[in-house]
């Protein structure tokens, strides 16, 4: 019924290992695995490899077209004089979001992830850590992730930062936290971009900041718009502390078990 | 798409524990704050593991309500939308279930 690479394995002759649970005539086998740990084991050795280089790291998630590249170029160009930045930026296809941050002065490594299986929608631990071996990390004070633009599955998935930034832009809709609370609950601050754009938009803000409170009541708020310049310098205060103070924060499988 | 991802992951578990012994049906739990869609699960399942010695296995998945427990009042409340408040209005809430995404255990097929 199953063709399992054509050996029988005999159960009395064969040394099957250490399978807690697995008895003799017994068809269940405990398991009790979590299904990200391999990404967390390699999430963790990320994580060493930051403090051994003593680079703080900052995952920015967002929906696409949220402006996370935006609000990065005007972050980086403000930074520049006091900190070195590199970013790992991860798209499914193109360089032309890496080219844009290339274009501030900063290093970047590029991880198009069409190349993993199926295209990924997110950045896994292992893809970042391919990526590290191509920025110099002793040579720098921080490092931002621009992860791929995805409301869902980037959440889900540690690659070993110690912050995450969501960017969200007010042409979203004020309901966004209710229907995507992992991400919302997964962010340290939330940048409520495109602020700019109020004035046309029938979108309720304090509504949204009381859905955001509801579904993250720890979430840092902070309004910006990348095109005016509004709110940019909170955001680069909120990257200065982190590149100082490496902020561990929990990550969503601290709250395991 | 993650759960193609997650998908792979299990597949992964589920080898090393059968051990190149037929599996039957595994079973993983979910919790209710994870993003994972169990249909979309049990699909990515199949498409994973097709033309693999797992071919065929059963993907169950047991869903896990989301429960939080309240700092202030003490009182455990399982939720049903996203709203991390606990009835007596306080904010200072933690998770008690909901973020499993584990796999329990493994059916191997009678011989």
């Amino acid at each position: 019924m199953h063709d399992h690479d054509g050996h029988t394995h005999d159960r009395g002759e064969r040394d099957v290992g250490d399978h807690s649970g697995y008895e003799s005539g017994d068809l269940r086998v405990d398991v009790l695995e979590r299904i990200l740990g391999e990404n967390e084991r390699t999430a963790d050795a990320n994580r060493s490899d930051f403090a051994a280089a003593n680079v703080a790291v900052v995952n920015v998630m967002s929906s696409p077209g949220a402006g996370k590249t935006t609000l990065l170029c005007e972050v980086f160009a403000r930074l520049a004089p006091e900190l070195r930045v590199g970013v790992i930026e991860g798209d499914i296809e193109t360089a032309i979001d890496a080219d844009r941050l290339a274009a501030t002065g900063v290093p970047v490594a590029l991880v198009n992830t069409a190349n993993g299986f199926g295209g990924e929608c997110h950045l896994d631990a292992t893809m970042v850590r391919s990526a590290l071996q191509r920025l110099a990390l002793d040579d720098l004070d921080l490092v931002v992730i621009e992860n791929v633009g995805n409301l869902v599955c980037p959440a889900e998935f540690d690659v070993g930062e110690a912050a995450r930034l969501m960017v969200y832009s007010v042409t979203e809709g004020e309901e966004k936290p209710y229907k995507y609370p992992v991400m919302f609950r997964s962010a340290d601050v939330v940048a409520i971009n495109k602020v700019d754009l109020l004035p046309h938009l029938d979108f309720d803000i304090d509504a949204f900041e009381s859905n955001l409170h509801d579904v993250n009541p720890a979430a840092g708020q902070l309004r910006t718009s990348a095109r005016t310049g509004d709110g940019v310098e909170a955001i680069c205060d909120w990257f200065r502390s982190v590149a100082e103070t490496h902020v561990r924060v929990p990550t969503p499988h601290d709250e395991d078990e | 798409m993650h759960e193609l991802s997650i998908c792979t992951a299990i597949a992964a578990i589920v080898r090393e524990h059968a051990d190149g012994r037929p599996v039957d049906r595994v079973r993983i739990d979910v919790g209710a704050l994870r993003q994972v869609v169990p249909d979309t699960l049990a699909y990515s399942w199949e498409v994973t593991v097709d033309g693999t010695p797992l071919a065929g296995s059963i993907l169950e998945v047991h869903e896990i309500p989301a429960v939080l427990a309240c700092g202030d009042c003490g009182a455990d409340t399982t939720i049903s939308v996203p709203v991390f408040r606990c009835p007596c209005g306080s904010t200072s809430t933690s998770v008690v279930s909901g973020q499993e995404l584990l796999v329990t255990s493994l059916e191997l097929c009678p011989v």
